[in-house]
């Protein structure tokens, strides 16, 4: 039996001429306008364009061309990636109105796919957090119930793709910031191996971690996506110079043989109700013909503090353009460094603030050694203790997030409680793994569980191979809206 | 190997004017315990013996990713200019600048 | 200079690398452009952009490290942090503790070996004009920046503090300059600024005290001006220290106009660049193959060439100090093989090279993509009369202009034959006749105005006469 693909099925419609392009962004479009009022997955929706570019796809069709494997999808991008002549603004103040004068590698492949982009999508602010709480212009609702956060910091595009605005999104996970919400959202997200996506024209958190990835309703639509975007860049100087793992021609080939390690540690610190789920699925596995054990990989425990010691660092640097001299907000002032400071202190959100200084801190004089390179150690460590875990094991599995959707507000005073939504994914990043959040049924509240499957540098044919198993094993997710009936 | 002394005001002070960020006297309060509890949590990193450990800067090793001199188009100097905040003889203004480059 | 007193000086110099693109992007590396005409999101740091390095930025660094003797090792390149309006990303990168080149040195003519600490790389900043009266950095009521700058490959090369003279200090600068045009990496057209020198002078009572405390100069737009502010700042620290008082470590701006230096009277920022590994960009492992590729390719230095054309020269007619002028002239220029070629085929040392170090190098590229065949040919007929030495340097200039052309044909359109004895003594006599007053003076002893009547015989023979044989026939006349 193989992976549910809608999307991959809607463009194959697109492709012979069954169904039209413009019908379907139409469609879609109609969704948007009806729903996003009370969701606000969306910063811009970029419904004239996507006409257009739909028109363009059902010309090419009717001239007997091929628009490519994503024709006439509509795809909704995460507010960060660049966008020639359409806003991109991070959610932030500081880019409000900014028309970048290039687009993004990403989105030039999804363009010469076939794909219809209908709109940016709502994030925290510079990517730097995990509740979209952190964006600039009101936060995004998780459309399962909308007293909750959808999880950040992709928390638009995850919300726009189970809300059914778009069948894809595209988000970036520096911590887990496609992932997490992916699983708040009861979605599919994946983060792929550090450089198999470009990251030129994704604007930068922090650039040693930052990778984008696809956000789905099914695993083989986020392989597809995956497919598309991937491989070697030019203009990315971090761009692998390798083919880039494909990974929908695996997609089906089952886990019979393959050794599941559960990680303990990720359970540690899950709710009840999540770990029931990651083991639930762990079973699964087991079914399909996988030996699944329980693997420790002690040093993750580390990986937040690492986290925000490198991530700030390197923020604080990528910020630093933001002065008010070539593009973007500019508060005037008698001379260029108030200017500046004025600038940044109106633009930049707390959140963001908080991360630069930290940052600085942590880089500046006598400090260096003691955070920000030992932090570079730690991050050795975890690729260590990575490795030794993939000796006996092929993947990993545990939960994406440890608690299931969080009310809006009930995090926002404690920046270091918001912190630890990203326990279970920052390992991954900081050793430039890949790995894929799948949704799993819903919690003792209804709310969506996300289970996460890990694998090593280039792995992601595994990777989906066992995923598209979790997936045809996972429990329904209850209709949107209906959570909050559960639990009261 | 023993970590740092504990995040004070003035290192807050000092640190936002580094990074062009002016904070209202709550701002600087309250970032400064906020900051210091993020500092405290990563003192189990700061904390460790890992003398001998090499630090990673890239998860992936590569080296030598160059491009060929080349010279390929450039941007459109109107479309560049029209987002710059203050533009003056295809130039882009800024108020004084009151010190020389380092 | 003080006695009792010795100066240490150190010397910083960027240069800019002539590629045809910047370091990090593909926009045009062209000084004078439309401001802003030559820029992307790489070089304007634009949100999302990335660097990717240039690889003939890489081998013309490499290329300077072999000229300078350095060892050249993997390398990595890292953010120095620090907000200004020309550096787009408000931070550069640079190259921090693992540098392309090391360790090497430049000899000076005079002998002396000054070291050279390293050569790296990084990338240069925009232009600031500053609009105000004085077009001057203090008082300017606001700026203006163009970032076609902005991303040029840059090379900074680093010397010890070996240098105990303005005049050494000059010297290194000269001939670091030849140095890096002759390795190709440079135009070295310092009034472009693509080679820019700072200078770290200190002193000390002497060579076995520690060095003194040293403060930074910049703004040295020529080599005289470098000479003139080192000088300057020995004599202003010595001044200090014998007053009681202490060198504060500080950067310093040489005022040319005031002959001074200046201390920066902007608030002094204490800089925390917070270097960190350039996460966008990986390490540079250049292998053998490269290296020796590299070394390969490049020609002999200006040392060796003013070595190989003194040696062919011989002993041209003494006076070894104009002739050390001006074989340095040649060769910096780079016309030391038109000199070379024109002595292989019989043309004396001495003419060979005054007509290049005095005529040629009046337009250098021309010079340089003159057939050497012509030049020969032109200095023979020089050589054996048939041509005096204005005809000579008439048809040069012609040969120049055009790029290229037939000495005899130039001379034969132009009318030159040399002057017949008879001619030449009719000439002569009737300019005699024509300054009676002169010449009676000339007759009674002045000698200096032989020049006066040569210079009218010159005029009224339209330059065909040739001078010596002017003066000559004066003296004859004068008996």
């Amino acid at each position: 039996m193989s992976a549910p693909r809608p999307s991959i099925e809607l463009a194959q419609a697109v492709r012979s001429g069954a169904r039209a392009a413009v019908d379907v962004v139409g469609e879609h479009l109609a969704a948007i306008e009806a729903g996003d009022g009370a969701v606000h997955a969306f910063n811009l929706v970029t419904a004239e364009q996507a006409r257009d570019q739909a028109a363009a796809v059902d010309r090419m069709v009717a001239e007997g061309g091929d628009p490519g494997p994503l024709a006439g999808v509509p795809i909704a991008l995460k507010d960060n990636l660049c966008t020639r002549g359409v806003p991109t603004t991070c959610s932030s103040r500081i880019l409000e109105g900014w028309l970048p004068p290039y687009d993004a590698t990403v989105v030039t492949r999804l363009r010469r796919a076939g794909a219809v982009v209908v709109g940016k999508t709502n994030m925290d602010e510079f990517a730097m957090g995990s509740s979209t709480e952190g964006s600039a212009f009101g936060p995004t609702h998780n459309p399962h119930d909308t007293s909750r956060v959808p999880g950040g910091s992709s928390g638009g595009s995850a919300a726009a793709v189970a809300a059914g605005f778009a069948p894809l999104a595209l988000g970036s996970d520096t911590g887990g910031s496609i992932r997490q919400p992916a699983a708040l959202c009861g979605v599919v997200g994946m983060k792929p191996t550090y450089g198999t996506v470009s990251r030129y024209g994704l604007v930068a958190f922090a650039s040693s971690l930052d990778q984008i990835g696809p956000l789905a309703t099914t695993v083989a639509d986020a392989a597809l996506l995956f497919d598309v975007i991937g491989g070697h860049d030019p203009a990315d100087s971090t761009s692998l110079n390798r083919p880039s793992p494909r990974v929908l021609s695996v997609l089906d080939d089952g886990v019979a043989g393959l050794a599941v390690g559960v990680l303990t540690e990720f359970l540690e610190g899950a709710a009840p109700d999540v770990v029931a789920r990651v083991r639930e699925a762990a079973e699964a596995c087991a079914a399909a013909g996988a030996t699944v054990q329980e693997v420790s990989v002690p040093v993750v425990h580390l990986g937040l503090s690492a986290y925000y010691l490198i991530s700030p660092g390197e923020a604080s640097s990528n910020l630093a353009r933001y002065d008010g001299v070539r593009y973007g907000l500019r508060v005037d002032a008698e001379d260029t460094v108030a200017m500046n400071t004025a600038t940044r202190s109106a633009g930049f959100g707390a959140e963001v603030k908080r991360r630069i200084m930290l940052g600085t801190y942590v880089l500046s004089a006598g400090y260096m050694d003691a955070y920000y390179n030992q932090a570079l150690r730690v991050r050795t460590k975890t690729i260590e203790g990575f490795d030794a875990a993939y000796a006996c094991c092929d993947v990993l599995l545990g939960p994406t997030s440890p608690t299931t959707a969080f009310p809006l507000g009930s995090k926002t005073g404690d920046p270091l409680a918001m912190y630890q939504s990203d326990v279970c994914t920052i390992p991954s990043n900081l050793a430039g793994h890949p790995a894929i959040s799948i949704p799993f049924g819903p919690g003792d509240d209804g709310l969506p569980v996300g289970v996460q499957v890990l694998g090593p540098a280039l792995s992601e044919g595994t990777l989906f191979r066992v995923a598209a198993v979790v997936e045809a094993a996972a429990p329904p997710l209850l209709p949107l809206g209906s959570a909050g009936e559960v639990r009261s | 190997m023993a970590g740092p002394a504990r995040l004070t005001r003035d290192e807050v002070v000092h640190v936002a004017a580094l990074a062009r960020l002016e904070l209202t006297e709550e701002e600087l309060d309250l970032f400064t315990v906020q900051l210091a509890k993020v500092l405290d949590h990563a003192a189990d990193v700061s904390f460790l013996d890992l003398a001998g450990v090499p630090m990673t800067s890239h998860a992936l090793a590569m080296t030598n990713v160059l491009r060929p001199d080349e010279v390929q188009p450039c941007l459109d100097r109107d479309e560049v200019l029209a987002q710059a905040p203050s533009v003056e003889d295809h130039r882009f203004r800024v108020p004084r600048i009151l010190g020389e480059a380092p | 200079m003080k006695p009792g007193w010795e100066m240490v000086v150190g010397l910083e110099v960027h240069c800019e690398l002539k590629t045809a693109s910047k370091l990090f992007c593909g926009c045009r590396n062209m000084f004078g452009d439309e401001p802003n005409t030559n820029v992307c999101p790489v070089c304007l740091g634009l949100p999302g952009s990335l660097p990717v390095l240039n690889a003939r930025a890489v081998e013309m660094a490499m290329a300077i490290g072999t000229a300078l003797l350095c060892e050249i090792r993997p390398s990595t390149f890292h953010r120095k942090n620090y907000f200004y309006p020309d550096q787009a990303k408000d931070y550069q990168i640079s190259q921090y503790d693992e540098p392309i080149n090391v360790n090497g040195h430049l000899d000076l003519p005079d002998g002396t070996r000054v070291g050279i600490e390293r050569a790296h790389m990084e990338e240069d900043t925009g232009k600031t004009t500053h609009a105000g009266a004085s077009g001057r950095i203090h008082g300017a009521d606001y700026s203006l920046v163009d970032y076609n700058r902005s991303g040029v490959p840059l090379v900074e090369i680093v010397s010890r503090p070996d240098m105990r003279s303005s005049a050494q200090a000059r010297a290194y600068a000269t001939e670091l300059r030849a140095v890096l045009v002759a390795s190709g990496a440079s135009d070295g057209k310092m009034e472009e600024g693509s080679m820019r020198v700072d200078a770290n002078v200190s002193v000390r009572r002497s060579t076995a005290d520690p060095f003194g405390t040293r403060c930074e100069i910049k703004n040295l737009n020529s080599v005289r001006s470098l000479g003139r502010a080192v000088d300057y700042e020995a004599d202003r620290q010595i001044e200090l220290i014998e007053s009681g008082d202490q060198v504060v470590q500080q950067t310093r701006h040489w005022d040319e106009d005031a002959g001074r230096t200046v201390a920066l009277r902007s608030k002094e920022e204490a800089y925390d660049y917070r270097y960190f590994l350039e996460p966008d960009l990986v390490p540079l492992v250049p292998d053998a193959e490269w290296t020796n590729a590299v070394a390969a390719a490049m020609g002999p230095m200006p040392a060796a060439r003013r070595a190989r054309l003194i040696e062919l020269l011989g002993d041209a007619g003494g006076r070894a100090e104009s002739q050390a002028d001006q074989v340095a002239t040649v060769v910096d220029l780079g016309l030391d093989d038109l000199v070379t070629t024109a002595v292989a085929a019989g043309v004396t040392s001495a003419l060979a090279l005054a007509r290049t170090a005095n005529e040629a190098a009046t337009d250098a590229d021309a010079a340089r993509r003159l057939d050497p065949d012509s030049y020969v040919s032109l200095l023979t007929m020089e050589a054996s009369g048939s041509l005096t030495a204005t005809q000579a340097k008439a048809v040069l200039a012609d040969l120049l202009a055009a790029g290229g052309g037939d000495p005899a044909a130039i001379a034969a359109a132009k009318g030159f034959e040399a002057m017949s004895e008879d001619s030449l003594a009719t000439a002569v006599a009737e300019v005699v006749a024509a300054h009676p007053d002169e010449w009676g003076r000339y007759r009674d002893g002045e000698d200096k105005l032989a020049g006066f009547l040569t210079g009218a015989v010159m005029k009224a023979t339209r330059g065909q006469a040739d001078a010596k044989a002017v003066g000559a026939e004066l003296r004859r006349l004068r008996g």
